[in-house]
C-alpha cells in the first residue's frame, strides 16, 4: 500500500468515528456527576462519624464513577431519542463518535468497578446502595418508565436522590432519619424542577415521543402538579433543621429559599400556556433557575452546619427535636 | 504528501492512550493510598480492618 493509499484508507476509516477522551468524558454526563458529587459529599460530611480524608475521597470518586456509568448506560439506551432532540443531538452516540455497544460496555464496566471498589473502600451497604442507584436509573427509569409514563420523573427522581444517602452510608455504615430526609428533599424537588424545564422544552419531548407531563397531561395539569409538589416539599425540607445535621443556618436558609421557590411556583401555577408563550416562558425559566439555586443552597447549608459542628461542636442542641 | 504517521487518526488514538495511562496510574495510586490508610488504622489492632 502506498503512502497515499494508506492516508486515504485512514480517512475512510473516518476520523469522525474515532472517539477522543472528551467523548468518553461526555458519556459520563459530567454536569449530573457534579451534582451527585456535591450531594454525596454533603451526606458524608454531615454524618456524625468521621472518615479518613483519603477513604472519603476514594469513596466519593466511586460514587461519581457509578453515577457516570449510569449516564453512559442511559446514553446507550436513549441514542434514538437523543438523535431527535436538539439539546442532545451532539452527544457521542447519536453523533456517531462512540458506538452504542461501546457506550454499553463502558457503562457496565465502570458500574462493576465503582460498586466493587466502594465495597472495598467503604462498606457493603454503601456499595449496595450505589448498585441499586445505577440499576434504578439505567433500568427502572431509562429503559422502563421514561417512555411509558408521564410520572417518569417522579419515580426516576429517586435515582438522583440516593447520593447523599450513599455518602452517609460511607461514613456511618447505616441508614437513618437524617439520610432519609436528605433523600426526600431531592426526591420531591425533582418533579417541579424538571416539569418547569419541560414547560418550555415541550417541543423537544413531543418530537422524541417522551411522555413528559406537559406532553401527556397538558400544560394546565403540569402547572398544578408543580405547585402541589413545591408545597409538599416545603415542610419536608424544614425537617432536617430539627435533626442532628441541621441547625439555625440551615433553618434560615430553608425559610428564605422555600419562600423563593414557592413564590416562583405560584407565578407558574397561576398562569396559562398563552401567557407563558407571550413572554417566552419567563416565569418558567425563572422557576427552573430558582429550583437549581434552592437545592444548592439547602445542601450548602447542611455542609456549613457540618463544618461549624466540626469547629465549635454542637452549638444548637436545643434545635434537635428528633 | 502527508505522512501517514502524522494522520489525525493516530493523534486521536495517542490522546486516548495517554488518557487511559493517566486513569490507570491514578487508580494504582488510589489503591496504594487507601491501603496505606487502612493498614495504618489497623496497626497493632488487626480487627480494625472491616474487610
Amino acid at each position: 500500500m502506498t503512502t497515499l493509499d494508506r492516508t486515504a484508507a485512514l480517512d475512510a476509516l473516518g476520523t469522525a468515528q474515532e472517539a477522543e477522551p472528551r467523548d468518553y468524558w461526555a458519556l459520563l454526563k459530567p454536569r449530573v456527576m457534579s451534582l451527585v458529587v456535591f450531594t454525596a459529599l454533603v451526606g458524608l460530611a454531615a454524618a456524625p462519624t468521621g472518615v479518613h480524608p483519603v477513604v472519603a475521597f476514594a469513596s466519593i470518586l466511586c460514587i461519581a464513577v457509578g453515577a457516570g456509568a449510569s449516564g453512559a448506560l442511559n446514553m446507550w439506551w436513549d441514542a434514538d431519542i437523543d438523535a431527535v432532540m436538539a439539546r442532545t443531538q451532539k452527544r457521542p452516540v447519536p453523533s456517531g463518535r462512540v458506538t452504542p455497544e461501546e457506550a454499553m460496555g463502558f457503562g457496565l464496566g465502570l458500574s462493576v468497578i465503582a460498586v466493587t471498589m466502594l465495597a472495598v473502600f467503604a462498606n457493603f451497604l454503601a456499595a449496595g446502595l450505589l448498585a441499586f442507584t445505577i440499576f434504578f436509573y439505567a433500568v427502572i427509569y431509562t429503559m422502563w418508565l421514561k417512555r411509558s409514563t408521564p410520572q417518569n420523573i417522579v419515580i426516576g427522581g429517586a435515582a438522583g436522590a440516593f447520593p447523599p444517602m450513599i455518602g452517609w452510608a460511607v461514613a456511618t455504615g447505616g441508614v437513618s432519619v437524617e439520610s432519609i430526609l436528605m433523600f426526600l428533599v431531592i426526591f420531591l424537588w425533582t418533579p417541579p424542577h424538571f416539569w418547569a424545564l419541560a414547560l418550555f422544552r415541550n417541543e423537544d419531548y413531543s418530537k422524541a415521543g417522551v411522555p413528559m407531563l406537559p406532553v401527556a397531561a397538558g400544560d394546565a395539569a403540569t402547572r398544578k402538579q408543580i405547585w402541589l409538589y413545591t408545597v409538599v416539599l416545603a415542610p419536608i425540607s424544614f425537617a432536617p433543621a430539627f435533626t442532628q445535621i441541621g441547625g439555625p443556618i440551615y433553618l434560615a436558609t430553608a425559610i428564605w429559599f422555600n419562600a423563593a421557590f414557592i413564590a416562583a411556583a405560584w407565578r407558574v401555577a397561576r398562569r396559562d400556556e398563552a401567557a407563558s408563550t407571550a413572554d417566552k416562558h419567563r416565569a418558567e425559566k425563572k422557576m427552573f433557575g430558582v429550583s437549581i439555586v434552592y437545592l444548592f443552597a439547602l445542601f450548602c447549608a447542611l455542609g456549613g452546619e457540618a463544618i461549624l459542628r466540626a469547629v465549635i461542636g454542637d452549638y444548637a442542641p436545643w434545635l434537635v427535636l428528633f | 504528501m502527508p505522512d501517514p504517521k502524522e494522520h489525525e487518526l493516530h493523534k486521536r488514538r495517542k490522546g486516548r492512550n495517554y488518557a487511559l495511562l493517566a486513569v490507570l496510574a491514578g487508580f494504582v495510586l488510589l489503591i496504594f493510598a487507601v491501603t496505606i490508610v487502612k493498614l495504618g488504622d489497623a496497626a497493632g489492632n488487626p480487627s480494625a480492618i472491616a474487610w
